[in-house]
């Protein structure tokens, strides 16, 4: 599947933005990058829907909106449902005539804690159904919103007010779920990854997402400079950095089919320049205590999920495994 | 590695949250199950830390139906157990709150309850899920909910609160607010030995003749998991073997009028409340929670002023104190009820002052009545 849909930095550019400024996020906050790439992908009128989580409260604070859209904030576990309604009634309104628009299109966001944990249920239902409709993951690897709490997409190690690093135990003691073959499971039309540091990638994947025919899912990486104990300088570089080190690899699934995408092609061409995981968990607060003695097995550890992770991944790919 | 102290014996400056959390660990609580969310999550963080280090456990669920839904399991499997949300968690609980009622599990959930409906004001108080803590679930049931007003009152209801639950078998609530949950205040911890623990009964009977659902004194006794009953609980209708019996309209009878009789019945030992310059009161104010403060300061105000008012603190809001209510009705002119909702608690009052005029205070948003507010009121209908 090709997207016909040729841009250039300066048409993005151009593009008016449909997630405005004036939001109150955080300093060096990815997420909010990731809205602003998002909107900048759209063909047409979207109607957006939005799970309770940072980039709900950040911009949509009273008396002001970011969102150039028409938009809607749901429960926490929701979003996808909610877009499945949105839906269902937009195509039943065409099929009328009450609408005049040829196609809308609907985006349901929800951060990790609104796909991998209270919003999974609603998400795999909506796949299941196949309801046309884009969810955008944001994954900002924690609740961030009540105050950095663990949640599914939480990497292995990683310390949170609710998997206190201490002496019982290492931050968080579990892997994150793999999501997005979770719904590539799913055998959905269209699944992939992205980094807002190659945003080309990111705003072509909404695009593809939004032009297939049926559920779609894209899982974006979110630093949060807060969360992570992170220089909020340092977030973009920070997102690149996980698809250098193969934590957080591009790929794209489309009708079953995995390929990877460029930035992460590279890495299984030439094997040499892909980097060890040390080097982006040494510059986030939250793996500070990894780096002392007590716990530097687990740093190992880290590294062999994440080989073993991308060995399964190239296999998926076709490609060659070194 | 278990090992730091449980009971924090002393004076402390806490968080209504943190107290919370001391009281649950202090109660016997080693099993928590929860899911972030404002402003209940500092009793999860805090916990998180804890627990670990008393040997107990915290367990981040994906949400707040599998929250209530781990406590229960904990709680069969013989852990005195707890979770603690806010309103919208709350209301996904509230299926599970029905099972725990069915199945009798001793269970504690605490809900800081902040503006809804829905998302509702996340950061600021509210007392609107009151009559949702009696009347959340479907079916018949009852459950026994405390109203803390003060820090030190989040960690002794909190213990309170588990002691009830293991002592009926019934779920029990902490409904507090976001002030008193966020508040900081003294808190006096005493030692181990000076906090009275209930521990759920425990079956007398030989293994073979053991019926989980045979109450003795409305309340079966309850054996765990693992400890060598046959057990079988459903959230079916059931008999005393605890087997569904979904077409008998004996056994459906039976088993929902005792699960509300073994709180009705024992409602006057359950039923807690402070009354403060009741014998003469011509004017009775009716609050709970943070309001309850600001209210006694204005009752002590309009005494100065030479106006009859009192307080009635309800401690239990379920089961209601009805009896006390009446008993101030009697000689009171009118009763005031603040609270922090469009008219909730207020209907019980009504139901139980027979006649006497009962006012109605709402007030919903950032802060809680101020005392002069009240005072106003007392003094509009106390001259």
């Amino acid at each position: 599947m090709q997207s016909e849909w040729k841009f250039t930095a300066k048409d993005i550019v151009e593009k008016p933005d449909l997630f405005m400024s004036g939001h109150r996020a955080c300093a060096g906050c990815a997420p909010a990058t990731v809205m602003r790439l998002i909107m900048k992908a759209l063909r047409g009128p979207t109607i957006v829907t939005h799970a309770t989580g940072c980039m709900e409260v950040v911009s949509t604070i009273y008396p002001y909106t970011s969102w150039a859209v028409p938009w809607l904030h749901t429960a926490f576990e929701n979003a996808a449902a909610n877009a499945s309604g949105i839906e269902t009634a937009v195509k039943m309104l065409r099929k009328k005539g009450r609408i005049k628009y040829e196609h809308v299109d609907v985006i349901a966001i929800a951060g990790d804690g609104g796909t991998y944990d209270i919003g999974i249920q609603a998400l795999s239902g909506a796949a299941e159904r196949g309801h046309d409709f884009l969810f955008v993951l944001y994954d900002n690897e924690a609740y961030m919103n009540t105050g950095i709490q663990r949640s599914g997409g939480t990497p292995l190690g990683a310390s949170t007010t609710t998997s206190p690093a201490g002496e019982v135990i290492p931050g968080k003691l579990e892997p994150k779920k793999p999501i997005a073959d979770i719904m590539v499971a799913h055998e959905i039309p269209y699944v992939a990854t992205a980094s807002p540091y190659y945003w080309r990638d990111l705003i072509a994947k909404v695009r593809k997402g939004l032009e297939v025919e049926g559920p779609a899912f894209l899982h974006v990486f979110a630093p949060c400079p807060r969360g992570w104990r992170s220089d909020p300088a340092k977030s973009i570089e920070l997102s690149r950095l996980a698809v250098e080190t193969c934590v957080f690899p591009l790929w794209e699934c489309i009708n079953g089919e995995y390929q990877l995408s460029a930035p992460s092609k590279v890495l299984a061409m030439a094997p040499q320049k892909k980097k060890p995981v040390k080097e982006y968990l040494a510059v986030q607060g939250r793996f500070r205590h990894l780096f002392a003695p007590k716990y530097e097995k687990l740093l190992d550890e880290i590294q062999r999920i994440t080989d073993q992770r991308w060995r399964k991944l190239l296999k998926k790919c076709g490609m060659a495994v070194v | 590695m278990a090992g730091e102290k449980t009971v924090l014996t002393g004076v402390h400056f806490m968080s209504g949250d943190i107290a919370c959390a001391e009281g649950a660990i202090a109660a016997g609580c080693r099993f928590f199950a929860g899911y972030p969310i404002t402003p209940a999550t500092e009793i999860a963080e805090h916990i998180a830390v804890r627990m670990p280090k008393v040997g107990g456990i915290y367990i981040q669920m994906e949400d707040e139906i599998a929250s209530i839904a781990a406590v229960i399991g904990a709680s069969y499997a013989g852990l005195k157990a707890m979770t603690a949300t806010s309103g919208p968690g709350f209301s996904l609980m509230q299926e599970n709150i029905g099972l725990a009622a069915m199945t009798e599990a001793p269970c504690v959930i605490v809900d800081v309850m902040r503006g809804g409906p829905s998302t509702g004001q996340p950061t600021l108080p509210g007392q609107q899920d009151v009559m949702q803590a009696k009347w959340g679930s479907h079916g018949d049931y009852e459950i026994i909910a405390l109203a803390p007003s003060s820090v030190q009152e989040m960690f002794d209801l909190t213990i309170n609160a588990f002691n009830l639950a293991e002592a009926y078998r019934v779920p029990t609530l902490v409904m507090a607010d976001e002030v008193v949950a966020h508040m900081w205040e003294r808190v006096t911890i005493p030692s181990a030995e000076e906090i009275k623990i209930v521990n759920r009964k425990k079956p007398s009977t030989p293994s073979d003749k053991y019926m989980p659902f045979m109450p003795d004194d409305l309340v079966p006794p309850m054996a765990c998991f693992g400890e060598g009953f046959r057990f079988h609980a459903t959230g079916l209708t059931h008999d005393e073997y605890g087997y569904p019996r979904t077409q008998s309209s004996e056994t459906q009878m039976k088993l929902v009028q005792r699960l509300c009789d073994k709180i009705r019945k024992n409602a006057d030992k359950i039923i807690r409340v402070e009354e403060q310059m009741l014998d003469d009161a011509e004017i009775v104010v009716f609050a709970y929670g943070i309001v309850a403060r600001a209210a006694l300061s204005s009752v002590r105000k309009a005494r100065q002023q030479g106006i009859k008012a009192g307080l009635l603190r309800p401690i239990t809001l379920w089961p209601f104190p009805e009896k006390h209510v009446a008993k101030a009705a009697e000689k009171a002119k009118a009763i005031i009820v603040p609270e922090m909702n469009c008219g909730q608690m207020v209907r019980e009052v009504e139901r139980a002052a027979k006649g006497t005029p009962v006012f109605h205070m709402p007030k919903l948003g950032e802060e809680p009545h101020t005392p002069m507010e009240i005072l106003e009121f007392i003094r509009r209908y106390g001259r």
